[in-house]
C-alpha cells in the first residue's frame, strides 16, 4: 500500500508546476526531486544553515522546515529565477562573481536568496544590515568577508541603474 | 631542486598571474547550476539509510531484518557479517593491522554512530522507515572516553586483539635537548588543549555508484577529496585498479580535509555491485556528524620550553596526545605532518616531540585543513605568550628576538626540513601597522577603564605547504611511501583551442581558474578561452589530490610544465619553417617570428595547422599534433628518514601573523572580536582573489574551532552536539571584518615563486584569538588555554577569578 499523494501546484519562478507529493515530502525534496531544481541544496535539514533558502511569497524561508502541500498555491522563487528574463545573470549574481563572494558554491544560492530579499527592503544596506540579513546563511568557505563586499557592489551598482534610468526617463 | 620556468618570465612582468580576475567556476555556482552529488540522478537509483549503534561499545547479538525486508520498496538489508567477508579492511597508514576497520561493525561496535547496517531501498524514506524496524540486540561492554584514561593500563580495550589502546607512540629528539633545558635560566611548562572539532562543510559526504556487468566496471561519483581514493576504493572491494572509474566532475561543496569517504564508498560499490543497481548514500546531518568519521584534531599538549633572561628561546619540548577515537585511517599522521614545522618560525636548536595517538570509543577522526599544523602552531604560541608574559616582556618583543631573519632563508630546521623563503618581521610589521596597533593598546586600555575585559592577541604562524608524504616513513618504517607527484595534461586542437585536463576533483579552490591562468601565462593566450577538464581515475595522470595546500605548486607547476612543452614545439616548427635556429625565434602571444626580422613570422593559426595537418612541414622527430603532459614529484622530497629521524617533508612555508582585538562583557562573558588584521605571505599569488577568499574562510574556521566548535562527549559515550543546534558554526556575525596585508617572498623552488595556501588563517586564527583572550584576563589574572573557549567556559574562568579575589 503507497502512501497517499496530493496535488499541490506552485508558481516556481514564474511558472506554473504541479507534482503529486506525500504530505511529507518537504518543499526542498520537492523543488530538488519532482521538479528537478537542483540548485536549491540540503544542508542540515532543521533549519540552521539556510542552504535550502528560497522565496515564498517574496519572503525567505527554509524550504527544509517546510512541506511541499504547506506551499500549495503559493509563489517560489529559487536560485534559477533570480536571473534576468533573458537567462542572463542578474545584477546579485553578477557581483558575487566579481567580488568572488563564493567558492565551492554548495551555501551560494541560499546565500543569493537571503541577499536578495534584502536588497528588496533596503537599497543600501550598512554591512552590519548585510552581516545580519545572511546571518542565517551558514558559510565554511568564504569567511563572508567577500559576500559582504559583493552584496555592497551589487546595492551601489542597483543604485547607479536606478538613477541612470531615472535621468532616462527625464 | 623545482621545476623552474626559464627566466623569460619575469615576475614583474607577468600578465595573467596575479591578477584580479573572475574565476571559471562562479558562474555556475552563481546560477544554481552546480553539479553535486545529489544532483546526479541514474536511471533505477536506490537509496540507503544506515542503521547505527546508539552504544560506544557493545557486542552485536543478533541483527533480525525480516520486519524491514517485508517493507515495500525495500531491496535489501546489509550487515557487517556478509559485508566484512566479502571485502578487505580499509587502508590504515599506521603499523596496527590489528586495528581493522570496515564500513560496517565486524561483530562489536565500537562507537556510538557507528553503522551496523544499511537498508537498499527505491527512496531514501522509505529506507529510513525500514531501518527503523532492523532490530538489533546488543550486549553493551565497557568503554572509554577520556584519552588520558585510555592509555593507562586496565583501560578498557577499543581494539583487543592490538593489545593496547596506543595505535602510535614516538619520541624524537633533535638537537642537544638535555643541554639546552639545563644551561637556560628560565623554564616554564603549560598544558595547551586543542578540542575536536571539525571543519563540517555545509554539504554532507555523497556518494554514488553504479556496476556495468557488461564492462565489469564499477562508476562513481562522490563527493570527494582524498588521495588514492580510486585504488583503495578498488582495493577494498576485491576488484583491479582499472575496474574502478572515479568521476571527478562531480562539484564538491567544501571539504577542507574531510572529505574521505572511503567508508561510505566501499558500502556503496558493494551494494551496487551486489544488486546490480545504482545506489546512493547522502549522509545526512546526523549521519554526518556522529558516523561519518569527519572529526578532527583532539589534543592534549604538554609543553616545556627552556629560554634565556633576554627571551631567547632555547629549547623545546612538545608531548602531544590525540584522541583518534575508534578507528584510524590516515589520522594519526597529523601528529606526523608538524614535524616540518616542529619549532614554527621561531629559531630553536633542540625540540624534542613526544606524539602518541590513542583510540577511544569516539567518532573517528579525518585529516582537517592544516593536517595537524593548527593545534601545533596554537600550543606553540600559547607558550610563547608565556614566556613573554614570564618576562614581563611584550609578546611582539619576544617574537622579534626569536623569529628567523630574512637573510637567514634557506634555513635548516633541527628535525631536518629546509624552510624556502620568508620574511616574517615585514608581514609582522605589516600586519602590526594595519591595525595601528599603538592606538590599539590605547583603545585597549581605555576600555578595561570602562570596566571591559579587552586584550590583543598576535600569532605568528607557518603554513607548510606542497603535501607529500614525507612523514609516512617517519611515522611507520614499514610504510615506505615517498612519491607525492601530481600531473597535467595541456592540447590545442585542430581548431587553436586550448585545452588543460587535471585528475582530481575539487572543493572550491578555484583548480579550474588555477590551470587557465598558469596555462594562459606560459603560451600568452587569454586564460578566459582555456578550458579545463577532468579526466576520470582511468583517463587521468597521476594525482594525490588538492591535500596539504599544494594544488598551487604541484598542479601550478605541471600545467606550466605541459605548456611549456607546447611552446617549445611552437618554436620549433617555427624554427624549421623559417629556416632559422631556435635561439633565433621571438615568441609572443603564439605567434613566431625571427628576432631582428619581424616581417618572416608565422601565426598561431599556421602553426597549429602544420601541428595538425602538414606533418610534411614539420621538424623531425616531433610528435604530430600538439599535446603535452607533465608529471612531477613534489619539489625537495622523495627521500626517506636518515638514522636521527631528521627527513626533508614540505618544501615551501608561507607564512601569517593575526593580530586580534577583543572585548569580553565582565557581566556575560560574552567575547566579541572587534579587529581583525591578518599579514599573509604565500610567496607569488597566482589568483589574488582565490587566495584571499580561502584566508578569509580560514579564519572564520579558526574562529569557530577558538571559540564555538566542539564534538563533546557525555560520560557514557554519546555525543551531545550532533546538530547545528549545539556544535555551533559560526555566522556573519560571529566573524568580524577581516583586513588582509599582503607580502611575497617568492618561492626559489617553484615555477613562478608561488607557494600554496589553501590552509592560511586556519593555522593562525586560534593561536591568536586565544591569546588575545588571555590578555583580556591577564588583569585579573586568570587563564585558559583549552580550546574552544566557550561562552561558558569564560564565565566560569571569570567568576572564579572574581570568587579567588574576594
Amino acid at each position: 500500500m503507497s502512501e497517499k499523494l496530493y496535488a499541490v501546484t506552485l508558481d516556481v519562478n514564474g511558472k506554473l508546476c504541479t507534482a503529486h507529493v506525500p504530505a511529507r515530502l518537504s518543499l526542498v525534496d520537492c523543488l530538488r526531486d519532482e521538479l528537478r531544481l537542483t540548485g536549491t541544496h540540503i544542508g542540515c535539514e532543521h533549519g540552521i544553515c539556510g542552504a535550502c533558502s528560497v522565496l515564498l511569497d517574496g519572503e525567505p524561508v527554509r524550504s527544509c522546515l517546510m512541506f511541499a502541500v504547506q506551499a500549495d498555491g503559493h509563489k517560489v522563487t529559487t536560485v534559477e529565477g533570480l536571473a534576468n528574463a533573458d537567462g542572463t545573470p542578474g545584477v546579485l549574481q553578477d557581483s558575487f562573481c566579481e567580488k568572488h563572494a563564493l567558492q565551492c558554491g554548495y551555501c551560494t544560492p541560499g546565500m543569493l536568496i537571503a541577499a536578495h530579499a534584502l536588497l528588496q527592503i533596503v537599497a543600501q544596506p550598512t554591512d552590519e544590515q548585510i552581516r545580519e540579513a545572511i546571518g542565517g546563511n551558514l558559510c565554511r568557505c568564504t569567511g563572508y568577508q567577500q559576500i559582504v563586499d559583493a552584496v555592497k557592489h551589487a546595492a551601489a551598482r542597483l543604485a547607479n541603474d536606478n538613477s541612470s534610468a531615472a535621468d532616462k526617463r527625464r | 631542486m623545482g621545476f623552474k620556468l626559464k627566466t623569460d618570465l619575469n615576475p614583474q612582468n607577468f600578465r595573467y598571474i596575479g591578477k584580479h580576475r573572475r574565476t571559471k567556476e562562479d558562474p555556475r555556482f552563481v546560477t544554481g547550476r552546480g553539479r553535486y552529488v545529489a544532483d546526479i540522478a541514474l536511471a533505477g537509483m536506490k537509496h540507503v539509510a544506515l542503521v547505527a549503534s546508539p552504544y560506544p561499545s557493545a557486542r552485536i547479538l543478533s541483527i533480525k531484518t525480516d520486519a524491514a525486508l517485508a517493507l515495500p520498496g525495500v531491496h535489501y538489508v546489509l550487515t557487517g557479517e556478509e559485508f566484512c567477508a566479502a571485502t578487505d579492511a580499509l587502508a590504515i597508514g599506521v603499523d596496527a593491522p590489528k586495528v581493522a576497520r570496515y564500513s560496517l561493525a565486524n561483530g562489536v561496535v565500537r562507537y556510538a554512530g557507528e553503522w551496523v547496517a544499511a537498508v537498499v531501498a527505491d527512496t531514501r524514506a522509505i529506507a529510513e522507515d525500514a531501518a527503523e524496524l532492523v532490530e538489533v540486540e546488543y550486549e553493551p561492554t565497557p568503554h572509554v572516553i577520556d584519552p588520558e584514561e585510555a592509555v593507562k593500563d586496565g583501560s578498557p580495550l577499543v581494539h583487543p586483539a592490538h593489545g593496547s589502546n596506543v595505535i602510535l607512540k614516538k619520541h624524537f629528539k633533535w638537537g642537544p635537548v638535555e643541554d639546552a633545558f639545563a644551561r637556560a635560566k628560565h623554564k616554564l611548562s603549560l598544558r595547551a588543549v586543542w578540542g575536536r572539532s571539525s571543519t563540517v562543510p555545509i554539504e554532507t559526504f555523497g556518494v554514488a555508484a553504479q556496476w556495468d556487468a557488461g564492462q565489469q566496471i564499477l562508476d562513481i561519483w562522490a563527493s570527494i577529496q582524498m588521495p588514492k581514493f580510486p585504488d583503495q576504493a578498488a582495493r577494498a572491494l576485491r576488484l583491479p585498479g582499472n575496474a574502478v572509474r572515479v568521476h571527478f566532475d562531480v562539484d564538491v561543496g567544501g571539504s577542507y580535509g574531510v572529505k574521505r569517504g572511503i567508508k561510505h564508498t566501499v558500502l556503496v560499490g558493494y551494494l551496487a555491485k551486489r544488486l546490480g543497481m545504482p545506489v546512493r548514500l547522502i549522509e545526512d546531518r546526523l549521519e554526518n556528524m556522529r558516523g561519518g568519521d569527519m572529526h578532527g584534531p583532539d589534543r592534549i599538549f604538554d609543553m616545556q620550553i627552556a629560554f634565556d633572561h633576554d627571551g631567547t628561546l632555547r629549547g623545546l619540548k612538545i608531548r602531544a596526545l590525540d584522541d583518534v577515537g575508534a578507528y584510524a585511517g590516515r589520522s594519526p599522521f597529523q601528529l606526523g605532518k608538524p614535524v616540518t614545522a616542529i619549532c614554527g618560525p621561531y629559531r630553536i636548536a633542540a625540540i624534542e616531540y613526544e606524539p602518541t595517538a590513542v583510540l577511544t570509543n569516539k567518532t573517528p577522526e579525518e585529516a582537517v585543513r592544516g593536517f595537524g599544523q593548527a593545534p601545533t602552531n596554537f600550543a606553540l604560541e600559547r607558550t610563547i605568550d608565556c614566556v613573554a608574559r614570564h618576562l614581563k616582556m611584550n609578546p611582539i618583543e619576544v617574537r622579534r628576538k626569536n623569529l628567523i631573519r630574512k637573510e637567514e632563508f634557506p634555513y635548516l630546521i633541527p628535525s631536518g626540513s629546509t624552510y624556502d623563503s620568508g620574511d616574517y618581521h615585514t608581514v609582522l610589521d605589516k600586519a602590526l601597522n594595519a591595525i595601528d596597533y599603538p592606538a590599539l593598546v590605547k583603545e585597549r586600555d581605555s576600555a578595561r577603564r570602562a570596566g571591559k575585559l579587552a586584550g590583543i592577541g598576535i600569532s605568528a604562524c607557518l603554513e607548510p605547504n606542497g603535501g607529500n608524504s614525507g612523514f609516512e616513513p617517519l611515522l611507520n618504517p614499514k610504510n615506505d611511501t615517498t612519491t607525492w607527484m601530481d600531473s597535467c595534461v595541456v592540447r590545442v586542437d585542430l581548431s587553436g583551442a586550448i585545452t588543460g585536463v587535471m585528475g582530481t576533483s575539487s572543493s572550491g579552490q578555484g583548480h579550474e581558474t588555477l590551470v587557465s591562468t598558469v596555462i594562459g601565462e606560459v603560451l600568452e593566450r587569454e586564460p578566459g578561452d582555456i578550458r579545463v577538464v577532468r579526466a576520470d581515475s582511468l583517463q587521468a595522470l597521476p594525482s594525490n589530490s588538492p591535500v596539504g595546500s599544494r594544488m598551487a605548486i604541484m598542479l601550478g607547476g605541471a600545467a606550466a610544465g605541459a605548456a611549456r612543452k607546447i611552446k617549445d614545439t611552437l618554436i620549433e616548427i617555427a624554427a624549421h619553417n623559417l629556416k632559422c635556429t631556435i635561439e633565433s625565434i621571438e615568441y609572443s602571444e603564439g605567434n613566431a617570428s625571427v628576432r631582428g626580422h619581424p616581417d618572416q613570422r608565422m601565426t598561431w593559426d599556421e602553426l597549429i595547422a602544420i601541428a595538425h595537418r602538414k606533418i610534411h612541414q614539420m621538424p623531425p622527430g616531433i610528435e604530430p599534433g600538439l599535446q603535452a603532459k607533465f608529471v612531477w614529484e613534489v619539489p625537495t622530497g622523495g627521500k626517506l628518514p636518515a638514522a636521527d629521524n631528521t627527513v626533508q617533508i614540505y618544501p615551501c612555508y608561507s607564512f601569517e601573523a593575526h593580530v586580534v582585538y577583543v572585548e569580553i562583557d565582565p557581566d556575560t562573558a560574552a567575547p566579541v572580536l572587534r579587529k581583525y588584521v591578518c599579514g599573509h605571505d604565500c610567496g607569488v599569488m597566482i589568483t589574488p582573489d582565490i587566495v584571499h577568499g580561502m584566508t578569509y574562510g580560514g579564519i572564520a574556521h579558526g574562529i569557530g574551532a577558538a571559540l564555538y566548535e566542539k564534538f563533546s562527549y557525555t560520560a557514557d559515550g554519546q555525543l551531545e552536539s550532533g546538530t547545528f543546534m549545539d556544535y555551533l558554526l559560526p555566522s556573519a556575525m560571529e566573524v568580524p571584518t577581516i583586513t588582509i596585508v599582503d607580502h611575497c617572498t617568492p618561492s626559489p623552488l617553484t615555477t613562478f615563486g608561488q607557494k600554496g595556501s589553501g590552509e592560511a588563517g586556519y593555522l593562525g586564527a586560534p593561536a591568536a584569538i586565544a591569546n588575545a583572550i588571555n590578555d583580556a584576563l591577564a588583569p585579573i589574572n586568570a587563564r585558559i588555554d583549552t580550546l574552544p573557549i566557550t561562552h561558558d567556559a569564560l564565565w566560569q574562568v571569570i567568576r572564579g577569578a572574581a570568587s579567588s579575589r574576594n
